[in-house]
């Protein structure tokens, strides 16, 4: 049992009235939460400092523009936010921002994370072409049962990380109480507490792990079984991965959005990279004939052994493909079992050092000692 | 090419203090191991990045050797036991992607181990012989 605040508000507006309230009170200066513009709603992510300003904004939509960790690390990569701010991320964002952080590439100073229990989200193509609202009803249906919700990220449905680590406060979105006209928020940390402070609601005892979480977990792990034994990306061998990324256009709009791909100036754009004639010269005195651009799978292999141990499988890098290449499914697939090696879960917990940063010396003795008699 | 001319073509990273000293070593022994590896020396084996080791694999090497010292005799004290987790990182991720795990080696080669060199060396060879040239070397789509 945690420490709880039970709101009579639906989830969506409870969140809302928290934000303003915590602006009101002071408690935060500025506010990044999903918020819509435009004729058509259209999600993204906003930084609000009035509340005036959160009439428009939706912070549990489940919809991912862009991976607000992403964003936070952006912010804070210099050094902490001066003034306090309060994010409403998915768990799997902020996982990306606790990797980022491992990283050196993010302060969580000032910053009051509340995240949620996740249903997953929505791909972005949906926003194009008619909206959302007709889907929510159905999902957060599907969200009350612990059922997996129909139309969402391939990798949302295979994503067992739904419950959030490292949040300050966690709104229950995912079993009946979120669907009761009530919203639950846990409160796991001091900062927590101090930021619910005087604002309106139960203080009661709850619990999130109930038989929804249970079922959802459940079903997410088959799922996630199914999309990484699927035949086209499972084990794809060189003719599969030809197959998969051979129609990659090289905009790089994965690596781009990729929360973990910080880097300033990728290693594969950089000059050293570049496909100088001499490099074609080289290949094509083996090869018939050679793709224009080059260096695709060295592309995304490389990108992997950069990444991939500290991937979130949050599926932007496959939401934005223009070709429709399962980056996503590829990378966390590979991910997982790189991550099983080291018995690491990417942004589970801020004092674990990266797998790839440290070391035991009595580990892997398997390796390099394979001797061969002659 | 036809395949009984196939001369296996390796890629071996060798650090300067251990393996690299230990192929010297081989060289002023006189011991014999077939010229099927390309020797680039670094000055630790946790110089390698794993992509140096994607890009020798996708660019059409038949194998990638890693060697370095032995764990616990890093010249720099720690970088081996680094490379070994990168290492572990490219086995499970070639495992994972189909590719297979027989193409890429790490051994540890001691500085007075000339006679490992010519063994690793040989074994690797075979290997390559056994399950034939890198799909890699021929493919136009890469």
């Amino acid at each position: 049992m945690t420490e709880a605040l039970k709101i009579t508000k639906t989830p969506d507006e409870a969140i809302r009235a928290l934000l303003a309230f915590l602006l009101e009170s002071g408690k935060a200066s500025a506010v990044l939460s999903l918020d819509r513009i435009g004729q058509d709603g259209a999600p993204i992510y906003s930084l609000i400092t009035e509340a005036k300003g959160l009439e428009s904004a939706a912070p549990l939509l489940p919809m991912m523009p862009s991976n607000a960790g992403k964003l936070l690390a952006e912010m804070t990569e210099l050094a902490p936010s001066p003034e306090p701010i309060a994010a409403v991320l998915k768990p799997c964002e902020l996982r990306a921002l606790v990797e980022l952080k491992k990283l050196n590439q993010a302060n969580l100073e000032n910053l009051l994370l509340i995240s949620t229990t996740c249903g997953g989200v929505f791909p972005l193509a949906i926003r194009n072409n008619g909206g959302i609202s007709e889907k929510l009803a159905p999902y957060r249906e599907a969200l009350a049962k612990g059922e997996v919700a129909d139309g969402i990220r391939p990798t949302c449905r295979a994503c067992e990380h739904f419950v959030p680590y490292n949040a300050d406060l966690t709104v229950a979105l995912v079993g009946g109480q979120a669907n009761d006209g009530t919203c639950t928020v846990l409160i796991n940390s001091s900062r927590g507490a101090e930021a619910l402070e005087g604002f309106e609601g139960e203080r009661t005892q709850a619990k999130l792990e109930s038989d929804a979480i249970e079922a959802l977990r459940a079903k997410r792990a088959e799922e996630a079984t199914k999309l990484f034994t699927a035949s086209d990306t499972a084990a794809p061998g060189l003719d599969g991965l030809i197959n998969i990324f051979g129609r990659c256009l090289a905009c790089r709009g994965c690596s781009n959005v990729c929360p973990i791909c910080y880097c300033e100036l990728c290693y594969f754009d950089s000059v050293v990279e570049d496909p100088t004639p001499s490099k074609y010269e080289a290949q094509l005195r083996h090869r018939k004939a050679t793709r224009v651009p080059p260096g695709t799978i060295a592309f995304h292999l490389g990108r992997m052994t950069h990444m991939v141990i500290s991937c979130v499988g949050c599926g932007m890098c496959a939401d934005v493909c223009p070709v429709g290449i399962p980056v996503a499914t590829l990378f966390s697939m590979v991910g997982k079992s790189a991550d099983k090696v080291f018995a690491y879960v990417p942004g589970k917990n801020l004092d674990e050092d990266l797998p790839l940063k440290k070391y035991e010396v009595d580990e892997l003795s398997h390796l390099g000692e394979e001797r061969i008699e002659s | 090419m036809s395949a009984d001319a196939f001369a296996p073509n390796i890629i071996g990273f060798f650090c300067n203090w251990c393996s690299y000293t230990a192929a010297d070593l081989a060289g002023v022994s006189r011991k014999k191991y077939p010229p099927t590896v390309r020797v680039i020396r670094v000055m630790c084996s946790s110089r390698v990045d794993p992509h140096m080791v994607v890009t020798a694999f996708v660019g059409g090497a038949d194998a990638v050797l890693v060697a370095g010292c032995h764990p616990g005799d890093c010249h720099y004290v720690t970088g081996n036991y680094r490379t070994r987790r990168r290492f572990a990182l490219l086995q499970s991720m070639f495992e994972s992607l189909g590719l297979g795990t027989e193409r890429i080696k790490l051994a540890w080669i001691g500085a007075s181990e000339g006679s490992i060199v010519a063994d690793v060396i040989g074994g690797l060879t075979e290997t390559v012989n056994r399950i034939g040239p890198n799909p890699t070397r021929q493919a136009m789509f890469l």
